[in-house]
């Protein structure tokens, strides 16, 4: 879903915009391929948030700093390269970090390159902003990014394995719904948030309408 | 080296692990290309001729990379080859066959931000599949996300007719009916085995 370029807003604006007006996976729906693969428990899906994160940021601000010197005809082609750069720099911290973690990501720490969220960012925001506005909207992006991570893995892991980051929520007894950590449970749960937000913004919507149409 | 059988290969990436719906690659296409049958043929097709190209480009820039010792540049080189090989192709198209260049239209440049491709490629290195294998496992895969895009657009053209809450239209709805196909895939687990 492409953006429409909005005018000049306020810094904290830039930043808050990511958190839920447009959270990058639940109104904008975009780099939904790690959303889904690595969200099986709230560990992957906060790392994963957090690399991206980390990607964007970066790539933004050097996008941004880089603007005023990259060719119009290449410039997807540069930022691609950039945004590649700084995820092989990912991939080799969190193997020097965490052997655990990074086997259980697997090759979609490298997938990062092709979100398509942080080469948008890049070409719709960072590319036309200065490094202050286009760290403040990578890190505002990111947030929201591993917030809706977040709730995807936590949904996923406590009805799939029984457990949150790891500790065991329910008595021995407790039967854990092994669907929801394979991959149709990744579907079906990123369908009930989205469910939920419409519905959310559905009653918000027809409550507005209701107020303008018996003025007091 | 890896001993599996060619035809373990082939059903292992176009059923069991179907990439769109048990690795989760190539989804924005899946989500977003899925709406119509006849465009789902088209795109599907597109991606099984560009994953082959990449597959075998992959293939032989591993070995240099390994060759001069960078592995690190991994990553960097197969995007770029990537981007250039759906560039090359869609040059080439455009000059051989006019008619499929048309009626392929916007999803030929698309393909390479498909991560799909990318992660077919990392796929194949990691496994460590020789050069025939690396083959049935690009068609195998294409095949596989063809296999997806078509079911799901089959599905999406009858869900049209539908009546439904405004809450579910869109997204959500195409979200359900990939996970319900999703749990259908998993009825094909120890196939290839």
């Amino acid at each position: 879903m492409p953006l429409p370029d909005l005018p000049p807003t306020t810094p904290t604006d830039e930043f808050v915009k990511g958190l839920w007006r447009e959270n990058p996976v639940f109104v904008q729906v975009l780099g939904m391929c790690p959303v889904l693969a690595v969200s099986n428990s709230a560990v992957n899906a906060l790392a994963m948030g957090l690399a991206t994160t980390f990607v964007m940021l970066m790539s933004n601000l050097l996008v941004s700093s880089l603007r005023n010197f990259i060719p119009k005809q290449v410039r997807i082609a540069s930022y691609i390269l950039i945004i590649a750069t700084f995820v092989t720099i990912v991939d080799y911290v969190i193997a020097a970090i965490s052997l655990e973690l990074y086997n259980a990501l697997g090759a979609f720490i490298s997938l990062i390159v092709v979100n398509c969220l942080i080469l948008g960012r890049a070409e719709a925001f960072a590319s036309k902003h200065g490094i202050g506005m286009a760290a403040l909207d990578a890190l505002g992006m990111g947030i929201g990014f591993t917030v809706a991570l977040l709730c995807l893995g936590g949904v996923r892991e406590i009805l799939g394995s029984g457990s949150l980051f790891g500790v065991a929520l329910f008595p021995e007894a407790f039967q854990p719904w092994v669907v929801m950590i394979l991959p149709g449970g990744g579907f079906f749960t990123l369908a009930g948030w989205l469910l939920l937000i419409n519905y959310l913004k559905e009653r918000r919507e027809a409550a507005s309408v209701m107020l303008q149409e018996t003025p007091e | 080296m890896n001993g599996e059988s060619l035809w373990s290969i082939f059903v292992n990436a176009a059923l069991v692990n179907n990439f769109v719906l048990a690795y989760f690659l190539g989804i924005c296409p899946f989500l977003g290309v899925s709406a119509k049958l006849e465009t789902a043929v088209r795109m599907g097709g597109a991606v099984m001729f560009v994953m082959l190209v990449s597959s075998v480009c992959a293939y032989g820039i591993n070995l240099v990379l390994l060759a001069i010792g960078a592995p690190f540049l991994k990553l960097i080189s197969f995007i770029v080859v990537i981007a250039s090989t759906v560039q090359l192709v869609e040059m080439f198209i455009k000059k051989t066959s006019p008619t499929l260049f048309r009626a392929l239209g916007i999803f030929l440049p698309l393909i390479t931000t498909n991560c799909a491709i990318l992660g077919l490629a990392l796929f194949q290195t990691n496994k460590g599949y020789d050069f025939g294998q690396a083959i049935v496992y690009a068609l195998g895969a294409g095949a596989g996300f063809a296999l997806a895009l078509i079911l799901m657009a089959g599905v999406r053209e009858k869900l049209e007719l539908a009546s439904m809450p405004n809450a579910v239209q869109g997204t959500a709805v195409a979200l359900l009916v990939a996970g319900i196909l999703s749990l259908a895939f998993m009825g094909f687990a120890g196939l290839g085995a």
